[in-house]
């Protein structure tokens, strides 16, 4: 039963996707399947990373092909971790689709093409070959068309257009880089290019290739120079499917970068200064850009990339406590980003409108709600002992041991101006007298629907809340966890003896 | 026959990216195939040319003798292939849905998405 | 487009598409074909037949929606690679009958996962096509 228990929750997934596009015009049946099946691919994904951290990194050779030639699987801690938090966001955004998006929208197969999506971001975490890497970034890609053009209305399709364009402009660098990789080194297999790139001596052409990776990852993970295309779109499609793009989507980038440039493209100083710079920028200039937004869920949109900056500038850093930080902002980002995208879309669903100026008034009516919204965003500040301010610790004791003053100034400046801006949204938001509104007529308020509707709004973003305050309280477990994982990422020989299986400690 | 090939690949990416950056979304589309056939033949040169040697084993052998083409690439091409097939038909659904809600190709005159609601 | 003699040579020319397009299919293991060209000659055949009798009579012809195939192929794609599972190989691995068949060859796991991306390509093609077709 284990042998083949890394592809479980990929093929989990695929067969949800079958199923759900099975019973495309039934739309009580596919929101009943997509949350059972959630809650079902979370226990495997569970069962999964008990197995993995107690036997350590496990392999699986698709089709049965030995390993440099074929498609290796590999579950290192990394990848299950992810694996683990990507069920985790999934079954929350899951529960809340099936309250939160229209029935219009779910007839043209919403829950099919959102488990496609969720099977694209499982499979490039699991996958250990770089041109297999390519095909799970076009499945999370075309899914993700799919999610933000879903209903057609003038702002979605003009955010599609330019979200359309830049990523397919990654896909054409990433697959560009991949070509440069296979003329130097005639591999595909992460764990061969490892030991092939290093063996190269042209060492300019080497740089040259992961300048294009940056570029190619850098463009999915939205950091500094090319991140326009994400405030541009994030904030059109229904606050569900931002919810699943603001937790997830830009970490597959981020984790491509952490994945490559700790594997491959390993001890480039030039390399690293440059992304330390580019994430020093990234925490900035997005922390500046949500200071001057008045749509909530633009804020949110630069609040994306300005976190984006805390997980690149660990790995600019490279080293082991900057790396185990980089992984520890990981975890709790995708958590947290998640629940704020849902906690936006709740907002919108209580008021009708996303422009803090004139919401307002949600404490005194509900205050219970108000009490639930406030540990997303007091996590996403890193207010101890919420979940935000361990991984900052970590940084900053990282920049500290390095004497990079500028790296530290930059996390301390991004904080302040998480602070100021969650402090302006909970102040307009929560605090504030309440603003008439006109009532929209043919528009669902959340007061007006009915019971289970309503559970399933608020039961997502009470789960995830749960797991930041888990994070937070319980931050000893998630820092050995995260301490293991950079363990694992500097120590490449680690990855490769499990994927030709070399070491002695594996089971056959 | 390489340095034709290579460029080849140099006009290719070059009007690819000179038409993803004018302002219409045709061109747009256009710029994205024909960067999508640049990237195809990077990879058919950069996986190195054998002429005429197809790595097909004839049937009384167990390993090749001669020299022979790599495969790999002509897989990866194909991949490519069909994945640009399915997002480029995808992307001209799009344009016209924009292009009919919008009424217009020009990206300039798309910012709806800047305007507070 | 519609004249008679595309609309009389269409009529035939349907099935020996077909025809070719489950040829091309089967020789796919080690020759040039396979699941993916087999699926769009098959498509293409009904797309010519569209050109020559109206999208209404091609739909009519064909009695579901091309939308259905491609669950149906996807299933025993995902099936095919789900069998080596059965006898504790990796997932995809190719399972063999050992003795071949007339006219089909060798049988095998890897034929089945042709099928299905047979069918999935007719079908993404298809509801491709006829969407856009629909809207002009």
């Amino acid at each position: 039963m284990t042998q083949q228990l890394v592809l479980y929750p990929l093929l989990l997934q695929l067969f949800l996707s079958i199923i759900l596009m099975f019973s495309w015009k039934r739309i009580s049946w596919q929101r009943v399947i997509s949350i059972l099946g959630g809650i079902l691919n979370l226990g495997v994904s569970i069962w999964l990373f008990a197995y993995i951290w107690e036997n350590g990194t496990q392999t699986i050779q698709a089709g049965n092909w030995e390993a440099p030639f074929g498609i290796t699987f590999v579950a290192d801690t990394l990848a299950v971790t992810l694996v683990l938090l990507t069920s985790i966001s999934g079954v929350a955004v899951s529960a809340f689709s099936a309250s939160s998006i229209i029935p219009a929208r779910l007839k043209f197969g919403y829950f099919p093409i959102f488990h496609f999506l969720l099977l694209g971001l499982i499979g490039a975490f699991l996958t250990g070959d770089i041109f297999n890497l390519y095909v799970w970034f076009e499945i999370i890609i075309i899914s993700s068309f799919v999610l933000i053009t879903l209903g057609g209305e003038k702002a979605q399709l003009e955010g599609a257009v330019k979200y359309f364009t830049l990523n397919i402009l990654a896909s054409m660098i990433f697959l560009t880089a991949i070509a440069v990789l296979y003329g130097l080194t005639g591999s595909l297999n992460m764990a061969d290019l490892s030991i092939k790139v290093a063996a190269i001596e042209n060492r300019g052409l080497v740089e040259i290739t992961a300048i294009l990776f940056l570029v190619a990852f850098g463009i999915k993970a939205a950091v500094f120079p090319l991140y326009f295309w994400l405030p541009a779109s994030y904030h059109t499609p229904p606050s569900a499917v931002s919810a699943i793009f603001g937790g997830l989507l830009t970490k597959v980038g981020v984790y491509a970068l952490i994945r490559v440039f700790t594997l491959i493209f390993v001890g480039d100083v030039f390399m690293q200064d440059t992304i330390l710079v580019m994430a020093i920028l990234t925490l900035i200039s997005g922390g500046l850009g949500a200071l001057i937004q008045t749509n909530l869920r633009k804020v949110f949109s630069y609040l994306i990339i300005c976190h984006i900056g805390y997980m690149i500038i660990g790995l600019g850093m490279y080293t082991e406590v900057a790396i185990a930080g980089t992984i520890f902002y990981l975890i709790h980002d995708i958590v947290v980003k998640t629940n704020l995208f849902m906690v936006g879309g709740l907002i919108y669903r209580i008021k009708g409108t996303n422009n803090i100026k004139s919401l307002g008034g949600l404490y005194a009516e509900y205050p219970r709600l108000s009490l639930l919204i406030a540990i997303p965003l007091f996590s996403l500040v890193g207010i101890p002992p919420l979940s935000g301010f361990w991984p900052k610790l970590s940084l900053l004791n990282a920049g500290f041991n390095d004497q990079n003053w500028w790296a530290m100034g930059a996390i301390l400046f991004a904080s302040l101006i998480t602070l100021v801006i969650i402090a302006k949204v909970w102040s307009n938001v929560v605090w504030k007298d309440k603003v008439e509104l006109p009532k929209r007529i043919n528009f669902r308020y959340f007061e007006n629907l009915n019971k289970t509707r309503k559970i399933q709004l608020v039961a997502p973003i009470v789960f995830l809340s749960l797991i930041s305050l888990y994070i937070g309280f319980g931050a000893e477990h998630v820092q050995q966890l995260s301490t293991r994982v950079a363990g694992e990422l500097m120590d490449n020989q680690q990855y490769i003896d499990a994927v030709f299986k070399t070491g002695q400690n594996l089971k056959p | 026959m390489e340095i034709v090939l290579a460029i080849m690949i140099g006009i290719l990416y070059a009007a690819g990216i000179y038409m993803i950056l004018r302002r219409s979304l045709v061109k747009l589309i256009l710029g994205i195939i024909i960067l999508g056939n640049g990237a195809n033949l990077l990879i058919f040169l950069l996986g190195r040319i054998t002429k005429g040697s197809p790595p097909i084993i004839p049937g009384d052998l167990k390993v090749f003798e001669a020299a022979y083409a790599d495969p790999i690439p002509q897989a990866l091409i194909l991949t490519a292939i069909v994945i640009s097939f399915g997002l480029q038909s995808f992307a001209i659904i799009l344009i016209k849905r924009a292009y009919k809600v919008v009424k217009t190709d020009d990206l300039d005159e798309m910012n709806a998405i800047d305007q507070d609601s | 487009m519609r004249t008679i003699i595309l609309k009389t040579a269409s009529a035939y020319l349907l099935p020996v598409l077909l025809l070719f397009s489950v040829f091309i299919l089967l020789r796919g293991h080690y020759l040039p074909g396979g699941g993916f060209v087999g699926g769009l000659m098959a498509s293409i055949a009904f797309v010519l037949h569209a050109f020559a009798n109206g999208l209404s009579n091609t739909k009519t012809l064909i009695r579901f929606h091309p939308g259905f195939l491609m669950p149906v192929g996807l299933a025993l794609a995902f099936l095919s690679g789900m069998a080596p599972l059965m006898f504790d190989l990796p997932f995809m691995t190719g399972l063999w009958y050992p003795e071949a068949i007339p006219v089909i060859g060798s049988l095998g796991s890897a034929l089945f996962f042709d099928i299905g991306v047979y069918l999935v390509v007719i079908g993404v093609t298809l509801t491709i096509i006829f969407t856009i077709a629909d809207t002009i």
